[in-house]
Order: C-alpha cells, then structure tokens, then sequence
C-alpha cells in the first residue's frame, strides 16, 4: 500500500507542477527535503540515543514492568493479545505516558522501543501485528494533556491566554482516541 | 491554569529521569553501562529509519511545492461548506497528517492573521495541539522494526484525524463563539 502511495504522491506532484508552469521549484525542492530530512535525523539522534539509554536502565532494573503491572487491566483490555508480564507492555505504558505529558522527544524513541518489543512477538514479521496497529492507532490520534509546543507557540505570537486552548485541545485528543481505538477493534473484527 | 502546565513542563522529564536512575541504583543496576547500552542500541535505530524519513519527506515536499495540496483543498471545498467548516482552517485538515512542520507554519501564519486569541487562532491552535503527523508516525514507527505491511492503521490513522479535526471545531464553536 505505501508503495503505491508514495508513487502516486511523486507522479501527481510531477503532473500538477507540470499543469502549474512549477517544474523549476522541483529539484530545488528535492534536495531542500535531502536537507530537511539529515536535520530532522540530527535532531532525533540525540533524544533517541538518550532516551533509549535511560530506557534501558528502567527496563534492566525491572521499573517498567513494575509500572506495566500497575496498569496491567488497562493494557489487557487495550492490547489483548500480549502476553501477561512481557517487557512491552512496560515499553508501551511509558509510550503512552511521554504522549500524555506532551514530552515530544520522548514519544518517539519510546514508542520505536514499544514497537521493537512488538516485533519481538510479532517474529519479526514484515506484516503488521494488530498490536502494534493499537499502539499507532493511540500514537496517531494525539493523545495529551499538555500540548506543550502549540502553547509556547501562541505565547511567541503575544497571545493574553496561551493556555486557553488547553481544555479543548484535551478534549479533542481524548474524543479522537478513544474513536480511534474503537476503528481499530472495527477493523481487526473484519480483518482476522 | 498556564502556571500549572509550565511546572509539570518544567518537572516531568527531570523527575522521571530521576526516579529511574534511582530506581535502576537502588536495584543494583549498573547504571552507566546499561545507559550507554541503550544508547547505542537508539543511534543504530535513527540510522535505521533514515531511509524512511528521506523517502516520505521528499514526497511530502513534492506534494506542497508542485500545488498538489492546494489543488485537493480546493477540491474538497464544497464538503468543507457543507460541513460548515471554517474556510481559514481548512488546509490545516490537509497539511496536518502529512507535515507536522508544514502544520506548524500554517497555524502560526493563522495566529498572526488573525490573532492567537481569535475564534479562528484558538481553533487551529486546538487542532494543531490535537493531532498527529500520521504519516511521520506510520513511517517512523513501522519503518524501524521493518514492517512493509500497514494493514488498517493509514486507514485509522486519517479517519482519526477527521474526527480529531472536527471535535475540535465543535468545542471550539462551544466554548469560544
């Protein structure tokens, strides 16, 4: 599926920059993404690196299975099919929980760990598991309660009240999490 | 209510570091190596997902530059009026699960148009605090255990940023109108 996508994302820009008189704008436009793309990598190898360090010491020392078992209801009824005390439960409660906090640079190496631990039961098969089609079904919907970067944002453009939007913003993510786990249940219905 | 968020900003990541640096010397981890460990384990995952990243950044770009984003939100306009959604916002619907950077820019180009403490600035701050790159996610999270089928999740991941897009109007024009 994303094989086709990405083609037809390529092929209809070509198209409509051919329609528009843009074609000039697409190499420099190609080699701007290039660009994009290594700074994006160095802003993500650090925090990566980091966090997956401090994740590891809360993985050896058993903390995450500590915090895992305390959620453990809300884990079985979300992800059924992982296995009672396996090490990704750990690594997807403190997924979750960076989301919650609005600790962007932490969602993401933590929710690659989860992933990894997912891989792990899913036999490092080239197909998705319905786990971790859950686990990016939350990861996707936005879950927070601290939209931490749209508020600095808003306090930069001289807003009187930057954290006004805070309780629709709550709101919105909780509403569209929970739709969103409720389309995922739908869809592993008729998909297995 | 702000002072609240920025003193859990300001605390969270130090006292959950903290708590588990703690934690792992209490239990007679070793620390250092195990940090460094997962260290190295975090840059070979970076190194890993880069070809994903490059793949998709450069057909998002492709999408911006040449007007294809510009020519779908025209397209779909008329169900926008249907719908009753604020013309303003409506390229966010577009733009948000393919560039969280593109999004970004958008929303701060609405705040200064209009004013962050506009309907049309607290709207789109709402959905802009309230969505996902859904691509970026899709690509990341699945690129760096090297799965190739998505099943259902694109599916999910863009309904769910319909729904995410339009709670944030309705509370909007609840609350703030």
């Amino acid at each position: 599926m994303i094989n086709i996508l990405w083609f037809l994302f390529i092929v209809f820009s070509f198209l409509v920059a051919a329609l528009n008189g843009r074609m000039e704008q697409i190499s420099p436009a190609i080699f701007q993404a290039i660009t994009d793309t290594v700074n994006l990598f160095l802003a993500l190898i650090g925090p990566m690196a980091f966090w997956l360090g401090i994740m590891n010491i809360a993985k050896k020392s058993k903390l995450t299975d500590l915090i895992a078992s305390l959620l453990r209801p809300i884990i079985k009824l979300i992800f059924p099919d992982i296995p009672e005390n396996d090490p990704a439960s750990g690594a997807i409660v403190m997924n979750i929980t960076a989301n919650i906090l609005g600790l962007g640079n932490a969602a993401t190496p933590l929710g690659i760990k989860a992933m990894q631990e997912l891989q792990r039961l899913n036999n490092n098969s080239t197909k998705a598991s319905f786990a971790m089609c859950t686990l990016l079904a939350i990861n996707t919907a936005g879950l927070t309660l601290i939209p931490a970067t749209i508020i600095s944002l808003r306090a930069a453009s001289g807003s009187e009240d930057p954290g006004i939007i805070l309780f629709t913003t709550i709101f919105a993510t909780l509403f569209s999490t929970i739709t969103a786990l409720i389309f995922d249940k739908f869809f592993r219905l008729i998909s297995s | 209510m702000p002072e609240l968020v920025s003193i859990i900003s300001a605390w969270s990541i130090p006292l959950i570091i903290f708590i588990i640096l703690f934690y792992g010397f209490f239990k007679k981890v070793n620390i250092y190596e195990t940090f460094t460990e997962g260290a190295r384990e975090g840059i070979s995952t970076t190194l890993s997902i880069f070809p994903y990243l490059l793949a998709m950044i450069i057909a998002i770009k492709l999408i911006q530059v040449s007007g294809l984003i510009d020519l779908l939100v025209n397209l779909f306009k008329p169900i926008s009026k249907i719908l009753n959604i604020p013309q303003e916002v409506f390229p966010l619907m577009f733009l948000r699960p393919l560039s969280g950077s593109g999004s970004l820019s958008y929303t701060a180009f609405l705040l200064q148009e209009y004013g962050p403490d506009s309907f049309i600035g607290k709207l789109a701050s709402t959905i802009q605090g309230s969505t996902e790159t859904t691509f970026y996610v899709l690509a990341v999270y699945f690129g760096a255990v090297g799965i190739k089928k998505y099943r259902y999740s694109l599916l999910v991941g863009l309904l769910t940023d319909i729904v995410g897009f339009m709670a944030a109007i309705f509370i909007c024009r609840l609350l703030f109108l």
